[in-house]
């Protein structure tokens, strides 16, 4: 697989009158295992999905290797897609279809109209399926429907789903917010593998700072849409965390940290 | 403006002022609230008088009593008798000593009849088929959340409104103009205006959507068609066939009444019937349709509960 740098140059990212992401230059290596953290609103999740393209930026740059992707339309953006995989905090799975189904939308970018109206994959796509599934321990449940999996379940499905792109990049939006501490752990190590075992570059938005710290190579803070501090895990010293977060925020933010291990939302996945 | 905006914008939050305000906010609300229904009465009032004048409600009408001396009369209590009247007259004489006799004699024509029958349920079938397909493909264009553009929405939203707001019978004059008399201008005409309903309920069962998982294959590089696919159909799809089961039943009414433009189907009798004052055949005519209409919304009941009981299991 080619291994290639993502650069951000100066991108930005306007809403009406509000800057959610401001100038924001980065270079991303690949094989890194990057962290994003900042308080709500920071412009986490906008970063992310300039990136991917979900949102077109108001100014800047993005470039993977030698390929300009902040013009890319049609085609050559739905292939972009494909090579820099998203998964998302509410796992973004279609609830009504099997697991199997649901991780070969991940072939989509790879089929023509009529295949994928049809819902005609080959059994090559299927295996690839069910070795991504067998990865993170899911292949049993391949023929389940989406909607009935817990949450960390899901969240490895929609993991599966992002290998099956044969990506470069993956791109997690919060992927353990809404999941309990057990699960967050199957799926942070789960990213972790890919990292290490693919040499995957994972970039994600974290919101408790003890994940940042045990695994990530690098940590990106943001707030009100600029980096505020870019370095290793071991820089995020008490006075760069006051600085990120703002000593109200700060509190806010400490109570996040703790509740992680009585997760408030744990009900929402006893699905 | 609503009334926390209101009252947000009052200097105290707090203490007995901010009570006060609140008080005296409240108190405004309730008297605009009491104007406003005043009014809203008041229009209404007139709207259904004006419309109830214009509509000979208030008509007086002059009546022959039973001495044969002639009266004014208020329309209403001196048309009642009249749809008795009708009533009556439709009524086969059915004798329990001839009751085989006097049935085969009602339903005289069966023959026919259970020919045409058979083709009003064809005509609703083939009608319900296109105006699925034409619906299902139209609808998601139509669609608010899942427009391409603003221009296709447009497009598609109105040519669904159109195809439901002129009614069934309007269409079949004009097909029956078209391709002639026959059944063809009936499935047309019934699936035209059926691809008008199902498409407009359809988009609004597609506007109530959980739309992540669609984000989730824009995500993963899928076309708005894989989108609508994978994201959209698996999340309406119970609420499609329920919506085409009780369309098939309204279909089927309408096509038992289009055959009186010469549509095909059994309304051609009904016009027979009621040109050469068959009064009997009518009400054989009415049981037909009652019956077959009654058969079919059962069926379909138990099929859409099926549907919807699998919608929600596991
Ligand atoms: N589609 C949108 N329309 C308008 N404003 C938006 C939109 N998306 C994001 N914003 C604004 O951009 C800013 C950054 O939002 P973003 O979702 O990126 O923050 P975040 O860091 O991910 O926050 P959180 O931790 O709450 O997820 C916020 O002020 C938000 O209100
Ligand atoms: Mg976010």
């Amino acid at each position: 697989m080619e291994r290639h740098a993502l650069s951000l140059t100066g991108l930005t990212r306007r809403f009406g009158e509000n800057t959610a992401v401001d100038a924001v230059t980065l270079t991303i290596d690949p094989g890194q295992f990057v962290g994003v953290i900042g308080r709500s609103g920071a412009g986490k999740s906008t970063l992310l999905r300039l990136i991917n393209r979900l949102i077109d930026p108001s100014a800047g740059e993005i470039v993977f290797g030698d390929r300009t992707v902040n013009d890319l339309r049609g085609k050559a953006l739905r292939d972009w897609r494909r090579h820099c995989a998203m998964i998302f905090q509410q796992f973004n799975l279609v609830d009504r279809l099997d697991v199997l189904t649901n991780v070969l939308v991940g072939r989509l970018a790879h089929h023509g109209f009529a295949t994928s109206m049809a819902m005609q994959f080959s059994d090559e796509e299927r295996t690839m399926a069910i070795e991504a599934l067998d990865r993170l321990d899911m292949a049993p449940k391949a023929l389940q429907r989406a909607g009935t999996l817990s949450g960390g379940q899901q969240q490895r499905v929609a993991i599966a789903r992002a290998l099956v792109q044969n990506p470069r990049i993956m791109l997690a939006d919060e992927p353990i917010a809404s999941l309990d501490p057990g699960n967050a752990t199957k799926v942070m190590d789960a990213l972790r593998r890919i990292n290490r075992e693919d040499g995957l570059t994972v970039l994600t938005n974290l919101h408790t700072l003890d994940t940042a710290r045990s695994y990530c190579d690098r940590v990106i803070a943001m707030r009100d849409g600029r980096v505020m501090f870019d370095g290793p895990a071991s820089g995020l010293t008490d006075r760069v965390v006051r600085d990120i977060y703002g000593s109200a925020g700060l509190e806010e933010f400490s109570e996040s940290v703790t509740s992680t291990s009585i997760q408030p939302q744990a009900e929402t996945i006893s699905a | 403006m609503t009334l926390t905006a209101e009252l947000t914008a009052y200097p105290p939050v707090s203490g007995p002022s901010a009570v006060a305000a609140f008080e005296r906010d409240f108190a405004t609300k309730r008297r605009r609230a009491r104007v406003n229904w005043a009014v809203g009465s008041a229009l209404f009032l007139a709207a259904f008088l004006a419309t109830a004048w214009l509509g000979d409600f208030f008509k007086v009408t002059q009546v022959t009593l039973q001495d044969g001396s002639r009266e004014w009369r208020w329309i209403i209590p001196a048309g009642l008798p009249r749809l008795g009247e009708y009533v009556v007259q439709t009524f086969p004489t059915l004798r329990w000593e001839s009751l085989g006799a006097d049935l085969a004699e009602w339903f005289w024509r069966w023959q026919v009849w259970l020919r045409l029958l058979i083709e009003t349920i064809l005509i609703a079938f083939m009608a319900t088929t296109l105006g699925v397909i034409g619906g299902f493909v139209l609808s998601f264009p139509a669609s608010r959340n899942l427009a391409p553009n603003k221009w296709v929405l447009w497009i598609c939203r109105h040519y669904l409104e159109i195809a439901r707001t002129v009614p069934e019978l309007v269409w079949a004059l004009i097909f029956v103009f078209c391709f002639s008399v026959g059944p063809m201008a009936g499935v047309l005409a019934v699936g035209l205006h059926a691809t008008g309903a199902l498409g407009k309920l359809y988009s609004e069962a597609n506007e109530n959507i959980d739309m992540a998982p669609l984000e989730g294959v824009k995500a993963a590089g899928g076309t708005w068609f894989d989108q609508i696919r994978y994201g959209a159909v698996p999340q309406v799809l119970p609420n499609i066939i329920s919506y085409t089961l009780l369309r098939f039943e309204i279909n089927v009414r309408a096509s038992s009444i289009i055959g009186y433009v010469g549509a095909g189907g059994l309304g051609q009798e009904i016009r027979t019937a009621m040109s050469f004052q068959e009064y009997t055949d009518l009400s054989a005519l009415f049981v037909i349709i009652f019956v077959t209409v009654v058969v079919i919304d059962y069926g379909s009941e138990k099929l859409r509960h099926r549907v919807i009981g699998l919608g929600r299991e596991g």
